[in-house]
């Protein structure tokens, strides 16, 4: 096992509060079912460690001065001008965040972990590089969370993933901020040949706002992206998602599917598949519940430029049916209950291929949430 | 088991229900016919106390209890069970979660009872989605024998089914009615609204109803009920002043 950067006195100083709050997001702290873990406090890298052959997990900084090659794929993916929060991050003298490599053929079932915790700072800004060279297959839970005491803030971060020919990158982000935190990811993802990509997102505690719209170019055949997210949107909240995949070689597919709930904040949910290629598939299914009045505001797009592309889409706003809940009360369940029955179900996307932890985690996440509607 | 007296059912402000009473002992299973829209879904909705079904007059008491005013569930509690004849599909919520959420039974019990009734490849399929007239007919069987409910309304257990599936639905109510039992033993009540009469050929029933436009116009023994309406229609109840 290597450790660059190891303090994990330090996380164990994190109040009882703050301990719960990152468990939520994935975090283990005693690293059971983890491989590798990354912690980020603010903008200091308190921890960097990775048992597992053939996978590397470095802070990006050390990672730029380590490796020369590793220019090629800093601001590569996602463009430093895309917008003024990426010109915000690409001015930092410092970068923070993490780089993780995975060599050709490597396999690694069980999860790496990047914890991201804003605390104490206004803003954090993190840089994420993820590379899967060919053949290798591997499985990142990004949680990010504020403290229980942190009012206002922002969390900018920027991610570039590059999955290579015959490489699968499951990618599992989820958020829990607090009212007065705004969010801005701005991720990339390139797949190549024979590559999968697939990212999960989850967000179901209070923010202020979560902005983001991250992509997947998928630039080799039969490349295959698909992005799940599963959000909700309490009073006070502005949660404008997207998700894009470019299909730019043949026989490449993507979906695109989102579950959201809002019990009284906004939800703008966005999707863009463009088929630009023959024998390229694409579709997007947002289904959204709306359990108090809110704004559940769903814009998919689909855009096909040759005879060769199909592509499609779903998207359903509405209440829970009353005789579905009337069904589950004649089979003996409290209105509450049959309710939250109902509500689970409609959460449990079928995430394939998605780890046994990772779904856990996701459970755990709608478990936490359950509470509140 | 069951009284209903007096009973007057409004939806959507109009009168469907005039004037019910009905009576279903321990132990005895009753047949309901009538033509469409006569009010028969309307009659086991109320009963279960479904939200649209106002009751304006008059009373429902199962088991000594009056369950008027009861909310679904407590009637599901004190033992009301129902087959719906088109129930909803869900999507996302799993049969097996469904079933887990509604009994104590563990998940060896549950798939036990999915293999009874053909339904162990469902467990895994989100409620009633995509399932065909038989499926549906089967998991909702599989939901009673979960839930083993003392009284049981089934509306039109024949509708869709396939002369194989009505084989084994017939059998699985016959048991869910405590049909093995003998008579003097047999607890469970039932009522079921039938327009074919063909699970009178896996079960027997101690009386029969005619339902027409909101009222029941005869009770009688339910093969000659059967008998006199497939001879002579719905217009020889009508006729007939019997009540």
């Amino acid at each position: 096992m290597s450790a660059l950067q190891t303090d994990v006195g330090d996380i164990e100083q994190l109040s009882q509060e703050d301990r719960e709050r990152l468990a939520l997001t994935g975090l283990e702290v005693g690293m059971q079912n983890r491989c590798g873990s990354f912690f980020q406090i603010d903008q200091n890298v308190i921890q960097t460690t990775c048992g597992a052959e053939g996978i590397e997990m470095i802070p990006i900084k050390a990672a730029l001065e380590k490796y020369d090659w590793v220019k090629d794929y800093y601001w590569n993916a996602v463009s430093r001008d895309k917008d003024k929060y990426t010109q915000y991050l690409a001015k930092q003298e410092s970068p923070q965040g993490l780089v993780v490599i995975a060599q050709p053929g490597v396999k690694v079932a069980m999860p790496l972990q990047a914890c991201l915790f804003l605390r104490e700072e206004p803003v954090q800004h993190v840089h994420n590089i993820f590379i899967a060279r060919e053949g290798s297959e591997i499985n990142i839970i990004s949680g990010c969370a504020s403290s229980w005491q942190k009012e206002h803030g922002a969390h900018i971060g920027v991610t570039e993933i590059y999955v290579g020919k015959g490489a699968r990158v499951t990618s599992t982000m989820i958020h829990n901020w607090n009212p007065g935190i705004s969010v801005f990811p701005r991720s990339a993802t390139i797949v190549e040949e024979d590559g999968t990509f697939l990212s999960n997102y989850v967000c179901m505690q209070p923010v202020n706002q979560v902005n983001m719209y991250p992509t997947a170019r998928l630039v080799g055949k039969n490349a295959v992206a698909r992005f799940s997210s599963i959000v909700v949107a309490t009073p006070g909240s502005t949660l404008d998602l997207g998700s894009r995949a470019i299909l730019g070689a043949e026989h490449t597919s993507a979906e695109l599917i989102t579950r959201a709930i809002t019990t009284g904040g906004t939800i703008i949910s966005r999707g863009h598949i463009l088929g630009e290629k023959d024998n390229t598939r694409g579709h997007i299914e947002c289904k959204g519940l709306i359990l108090k009045d809110g704004i559940i505001h769903a814009i998919p797009e689909i855009e096909g430029t040759l005879t060769g592309t199909e592509l499609s889409h779903e998207a359903a706003v509405g209440k829970i049916a009353r005789h579905e809940i009337e069904y589950l009360m004649a089979r003996g369940l409290s209105e509450e209950e049959a309710t939250a029955t109902i509500i689970r179900g409609f959460l449990d996307v079928k995430i394939s291929g998605l780890p046994a932890v990772l779904q856990a985690q996701i459970d755990a996440a709608i478990d936490k949430a359950e509470s509140g509607f | 088991m069951l009284d209903i007296s007096d009973l007057h059912v409004n939806v959507d402000g109009t009168e469907k229900l005039h004037d019910i009473n009905l009576h279903i002992g321990q132990g005895e299973t009753h047949i309901l016919m009538g033509p469409n829209g006569s009010g028969k879904s309307t009659l086991l909705k109320a009963i279960m106390g479904f939200g649209g079904y106002t009751i304006t007059s008059g009373s429902i008491v199962f088991k000594g209890q009056d369950i008027t005013g009861m909310s679904i569930h407590e009637r599901a509690h004190l033992g009301i069970g129902m087959m719906f004849q088109h129930p909803p599909a869900i999507s996302g919520l799993k049969l097996e979660k469904l079933l887990a959420a509604t009994s104590h039974l563990g998940q060896d019990a549950i798939e036990a009872l999915a293999q009874t009734v053909n339904m162990e490849d469902f467990l895994a399929r989100d409620t009633n989605v995509g399932f065909s007239g038989g499926e549906i007919k089967r998991s909702e069987v599989l939901q009673l024998k979960v839930q083993q409910p003392d009284f049981l309304m089934l509306d039109e257990p024949e509708s869709g089914v396939d002369l194989e599936n009505m084989s084994l639905m017939g059998k699985e109510i016959a048991g869910l009615l405590e049909k093995d039992v003998h008579i003097v033993n047999r607890r469970r009540s039932g009522l079921i609204i039938t327009h074919t009469g063909y699970i009178l050929d896996y079960l027997e029933a101690d009386q029969g109803h005619v339902l027409i436009d909101g009222q029941i116009r005869c009770h009688g023994n339910p093969r000659e009920i059967l008998r006199v309406v497939k001879e002579k229609g719905y217009g020889e109840c009508l006729r007939c002043k019997q009540m």
